[in-house]
């Protein structure tokens, strides 16, 4: 399946793709009205949706980050991918914004009414000190240059700069906003995110049995920890660092060796 | 690009941690990190690593007439490259402060401390002599540059071999590299560049700084020795005041460094040597390290399998042999026709079938492969139709298998190709079965 790039999406799923490939999808039932399929093999209902990684084409999907493809089953009663999603899962280290995302950002600036976030993109983000929950022209945020914010991006494209806010739409803060002053923020990959944010991680539970601690994942790589000492925050800051090249197993010895200290 | 800027938190951090005598990696205040020397397949090529730091030498040569005032003497050129792979911050053009600093360490270090005999790089005085050229090139940044750097430098000098000459008369012959052996430099010492940050005015020191601590770090000093406990080169910057007894505590602990990491070398290019000689695979291929990304590895799910084995023999053992095949078409009503009645049902049980779905699809598929394998070896005529029957029950997503008997058929209009006919008749053939095992 190497040679030509275009197979068909159930065969390559699990598989290693390359940008180029094209993956054909199954025909839709409308183009044949003589079947009437039955049973499993029946073609999804409602809409695919076509994940990261991935833009469709006219034969089908065509794959522009080379990782593995994934593919969730068609879910029930008619979600946003009420027809099944694929998408690639792959590795990278920067960050590129994404609406909808909740990041970490350093401010850079005040620049009169916006704050400018450095969260790691290509540009800086712009964060206006009205996006905070209970904040009004008089009663302003307290946030410093050189502070950590934890919010989410409310516009993300390549074409402007992102804007950020620290309240979802209701005007609730829910977790965001201004990260306190100690702890130690360091950068992993997206990909060791995705998995730590990932329901029932086992690493984070098994972390939480060691030591308490407060944690910030940001999906530009970042990570806030905060423990009681400065002893047990670099433990499990160096314990989160080395998840991504160790097993489980090698993972689970180094915890017990802690815990038995 | 932008440098991506230092957070109050992770600052703060960094100096509560050193007060407390903490280092980012577990390190103590004095302790190096680990240093990796890996040589590449051509002479004069290596990669030092210092933690995460890593930095490319390659050392190269040239005849060149003489600088007119040093007639019989070679030239030494030293040329220090941060590409923006190593750092965000680093831009190909720009000439910035810390890239003309560290070159001129590096020179001050190298070419001042006469640890390179170039009088014996002399070809013919005043006409000929060679050019030795290195080259360094940063390609990780995790603090520490010059170190790693100092120590690319010396190791590179000492791989390297330059093209063996002899000069009779006015003739010189440049001998290529299979005529005659190529010849060593000559080295007298090796100098190693030690860095030492200080925060707080001058309180707390640390050895081997990282990225993260030359950051938030007041001032940096750096020691340049030989094992011979000769300073070659010292240089204080950052604007701290430093004491007496404190620059000679550096100059001792960089006595011990050292010897350490002149050690190192010579273990690692006397191994490099022995690979060669020996005729052994040498180069980046065999000295660097695969790292696995485990993100996204799923873990094996610890399936019993023991069982499968022996359930799957009892299985075959105890199955009919499949029945003749019916080439002649059956026509059960217009529309609809049948060829062949499917095999036998081959799993003996459908209730023990059902508990072997419950184990893990790897389980699952072995048995129905070994147990498509052995289906081979009975009955070759039938291959087709074995592979097809483990696979309908288990794709099957419904609970009870649908009976459809062959009359209800054409009520539901549309046309079924033969394969799916024999499907059908195969799970009407299994219901038969067990409705007689159950009428039994």
């Amino acid at each position: 399946a190497a040679g030509s790039g275009k197979m068909a999406a159930e065969a390559a799923v699990g598989q290693v793709v390359l940008p180029g490939d094209v993956l054909l999808l199954p025909a839709r039932p409308d183009h044949d009205a003589e079947r009437l399929p039955l049973g499993p093999e029946a073609a999804p209902r409602g809409r695919l949706l076509c994940g990261p990684g991935l833009r469709r084409c006219a034969a089908g999907l065509l794959v522009t980050k080379c990782g593995l493809l994934r593919h969730r089953q068609p879910g029930g009663g008619g979600g946003a991918a009420a027809g099944g999603a694929y998408w690639v899962d792959s590795q990278q280290k920067r960050y590129v914004p994404v609406k909808g995302d909740q990041v970490i950002g350093i401010v850079t600036a005040r620049a009169g009414d916006v704050f400018r976030l450095d969260v790691g993109g290509s540009e800086q983000a712009s964060l206006s000190y009205l996006a905070f929950e209970g904040a009004t022209k008089r009663n302003r945020p307290n946030v410093q240059v050189g502070d950590l914010v934890y919010g989410q991006f409310l516009v993300a494209n390549k074409d402007m700069e992102p804007e950020m806010v620290c309240m979802d739409s209701s005007g609730k803060a829910s977790g965001m906003g201004v990260i306190g002053q100690d702890g130690f923020l360091f950068k992993v990959s997206l990909g060791l995110i995705r998995k730590l944010l990932a329901p029932k991680c086992e690493i984070i539970q098994e972390l939480s049995q060691l030591y308490p601690f407060e944690l910030v994942l940001g999906m530009n790589g970042r990570i806030w920890v905060k423990a009681k000492t400065v002893q047990q925050t670099l433990i499990i800051v160096n314990i989160l660092e080395a998840c991504e090249y160790m097993t489980s197993e090698q993972r689970k010895q180094a915890l017990a060796k802690l815990s038995g200290n | 690009m932008r440098e991506t800027p230092l957070s109050n938190c992770e600052r703060r951090f960094l100096l509560r941690a050193v007060r407390e005598g903490k280092r980012l990696d577990g390190r103590q205040c004095y302790d190096y990190r680990n240093v990796r020397i890996s040589f590449g397949p051509d002479r004069g090529c290596c990669v030092v690593e210092l933690g995460r730091t890593r930095v490319l030498g390659q050392v190269s040569c040239e005849l060149v007439p003489p600088k007119p005032n040093r007639a019989t003497e070679g030239i030494l050129f030293f040329n220090l490259e941060l590409s923006p792979m190593a750092a965000p911050g680093f831009e190909p053009g720009r000439q910035s402060e810390l890239l003309v600093k560290l070159n001129r360490l590096i020179e001050r270090c190298l070419r001042n401390s006469k640890c390179i005999d170039t009088e014996s790089l002399c070809v013919v005085a005043g006409e000929k002599v060679w050019q030795i050229r290195v080259d360094l090139h940063l390609l990780n940044h995790d603090g520490n540059i010059i170190d790693a750097a100092s120590i690319a430098a010396i190791v590179a000098l000492c791989h390297f071999r330059r093209p063996d000459v002899s000069v009779q008369g006015e003739e010189v012959t440049v001998y290529s590299p299979e005529e005659r052996d190529p010849v060593p430099l000559s080295i007298h010492h090796m100098p190693v560049c030690v860095s030492f940050a200080f925060f707080q005015q001058g309180t707390y020191l640390l050895v081997d700084p990282s990225e993260r601590e030359e950051r938030v770090m007041d001032g940096l000093l750096v020691i340049a020795m030989n094992k011979h406990r000769e300073i070659c080169t010292i240089q204080s910057s950052g604007g701290i005041m430093l004491v007496m007894d404190q620059v000679l505590r550096c100059s001792k602990i960089t006595a011990v460094k050292v010897a350490e990491i002149t050690e190192l070398i010579q273990k690692a290019l006397e191994n490099d040597q022995k690979v060669r000689k020996e005729g052994g695979k040498f180069g980046f291929a065999e000295s660097i390290p695969n790292q696995k990304i485990t993100a996204f590895k799923m873990e094996s799910a610890a399936v019993d399998t023991n069982n499968v084995e022996e359930q799957a023999e009892e299985i075959i053992t105890k199955a009919d042999p499949p029945s003749e095949v019916f080439a002649t078409p059956i026509l059960h009503a217009p529309g609809t026709a049948q060829i062949g009645e499917g095999i036998g049902n081959s799993w003996e049980d459908l209730e023990e079938s059902e508990r072997e779905e419950e184990v893990e699809e790897e389980g699952e598929s072995e048995a129905a492969t070994s147990e498509c394998q052995r289906m081979e070896t009975e009955d070759t005529s039938t291959i087709s139709k074995a592979k097809d029957e483990p696979i309908v029950l288990s794709d099957s997503e419904e609970e009870e298998v649908v009976i459809l008997e062959p009359q209800e058929v054409p009520n539901k209009t549309r046309t079924q190709t033969t394969s799916k006919q024999e499907n059908t008749s195969k799970k009407t053939f299994n219901k038969r079965r067990r409705k007689k095992r159950a009428a039994r």
